[in-house]
């Protein structure tokens, strides 16, 4: 029975797989279509947030616009939530998905990735004059971190015991004390970071050294290596000509970090 | 449910050390904070009128404000004013003012109820107004009041957990620090809550037993 299943099941694959048309590319359907459909996050700013004027605005939101912007075509923003992103993609509903996600070996089974788009690090922070590159030059600082973080786990994992780490209860605390000079360095997200620098604009919050690197990736469905391809050239070309970074000053007041390729 | 508590004990260190910062920083806080509250409650009923007032602001503001607000402003706010105070030195101002506030109010109320043939009975003795002060006034008035006192104290030796908020690393926030590490809350937070119990305990129970050799009179009376 469970033979004549597999057998079953491997015909009607083959089937399938022949059935779909060798010649046009799902790049080449959009370019032909005029129109290219891409999942944005609604609820993760600075990546992308519905705006005071009810249109999503964000990082990911101008690199979609970008990306059609690059390929001549329309674009239509699909919002989504990071639970229904992976599925919109492999039912077709959505061409990309550019939606600050990471790139994890559990998810390539399911979809393929880009090289990285956006930054999406925990960092040390502090004033523009303080000389700190390493986790070496923090001894003798005092470093604020939010207790049981990531940064939390990863700065007591890397620190000497010469540095004085001091633990709050939240993020809020955290910047608090970094705010008010009871701390001289700032561990923490590059989003949490950016949302100091935009709210506070007389803060300095300036990084020194990058501490956990997980960068986010485009996401498309498997299978189509012209759209790849392209995505991939786009990405390279927007890092070389600055045009990333500036997005990436406009949304996390900061330029990029140095960002892997696949 | 399955109670581990290996976790916790890996990081003994860490609570008996918070333990110690504790109750050192509350002992501290209570002796400077009684010695304020003499002082205090004497000067509201003798110092000059603008005095007065200023005192009576300070014991006002302080009992009808939350502690943990007024432990932020100390530590988050002064800085702003120019005022950068570490975390542990904070902590300690804080239950200090906070602690003789109360005090004070404790003091005066006694001071207040002394009879004055107290005060003319040690004139008569001789004895200068300082030496009545503190050996006829002073002392049975707190004598009066010491279990009232010891019970402040209680209230602010376990109200000063919020001194893990701003990050001084007292009992509360090497159970905090824990939990983050193991994440075995429930017996964390067990083993924080008996130590907390113990130690109150034992300083009231010493607090208690020390006010009879302070004031010997009163053991025969209770």
């Amino acid at each position: 029975m469970m033979k004549r299943l597999l057998a079953l099941g491997t015909a009607a694959a083959l089937a399938l797989g022949l059935a779909v048309p060798a010649a046009a590319s799902q790049l080449d359907d959009i370019l032909e279509k005029k129109k290219i459909t891409i999942a944005v996050p609604q609820d993760f700013a600075p990546f992308g947030s519905v705006g005071p004027d009810l249109q999503p605005e964000g990082y990911d939101i101008d690199v979609a616009k970008l990306i059609a912007e690059n390929m001549g075509v329309e674009v239509e923003l699909v919002p989504v939530s990071s639970a229904n992103r992976i599925p919109y993609l492999q039912t077709g509903k959505v061409d990309l998905v550019i939606s600050s996600m990471g790139a994890t070996p559990e998810r390539a089974k399911a979809i393929w990735f880009t090289a990285a788009y956006a930054p999406f690090f925990s960092a040390a922070y502090g004033a523009d004059d303080l000389a700190v590159s390493s986790v070496a030059d923090l001894a003798g600082k005092s470093v604020g971190v939010t207790r049981g973080s990531v940064e939390d786990i990863e700065i007591s994992r890397l620190v000497s015991e010469d540095a004085d780490v001091k633990r709050y209860e939240d993020n809020g605390t955290t910047i608090a004390a970094y705010l008010s000079g009871q701390v001289d360095v700032l561990v923490t997200g590059n989003v949490v970071a950016a949302k100091i620098a935009k709210d506070m604009p007389d803060a300095q919050v300036s990084r020194k050294f990058v501490l956990r690197n997980s960068p986010c990736f485009i996401g498309l469905k498997k299978g189509d290596v012209d759209l790849l391809q392209w995505l991939n050239v786009f990405i390279m070309q927007k890092k070389i000509n600055g045009e990333l970074d500036a997005l990436a000053v406009k949304w996390f007041g900061e330029t990029l970090p140095d960002l892997p390729t696949l | 449910m399955e109670l581990n508590f290996d976790d916790v004990t890996r990081y003994g260190a860490l609570l008996i050390e918070g333990s110690i910062f504790t109750v050192v920083v509350c002992v501290a806080a209570g002796l400077v904070g009684l010695c304020l509250a003499i002082l205090f409650a004497e000067g509201q009923r003798r110092a000059a009128r603008a005095l007065r007032i200023l005192i009576r602001a300070y014991v006002e503001f302080i009992r009808n404000t939350p502690f943990i607000v007024q432990l932020f402003f100390i530590f988050f706010g002064l800085p702003s004013a120019g005022v950068k105070i570490d975390a542990n030195t904070a902590a300690f101002l804080a239950l200090t003012l906070n602690v003789s506030a109360y005090f004070t109010e404790i003091v005066r109320g006694a001071l207040e109820t002394t009879p004055k043939g107290q005060y003319e009975a040690g004139a008569a003795l001789g004895l200068r107004p300082r030496q009545v002060f503190f050996h006829v006034v002073l002392r049975p008035a707190l004598a009066k009041v010491w279990p009232a006192l010891v019970s402040q104290f209680t209230l602010v030796f376990l109200g000063s957990a919020a001194m893990s908020q701003i990050s001084a690393e007292d009992l509360t926030f090497a159970g905090q620090f824990i939990q983050s590490r193991t994440f075995r809350a429930f017996e964390v937070y067990i083993v924080v809550t008996l130590i907390y119990a113990g130690l109150a305990l034992a300083i009231r129970s010493l607090l208690l037993l020390s006010g009879g050799r302070l004031f010997p009179w009163l053991r025969g009376a209770r």
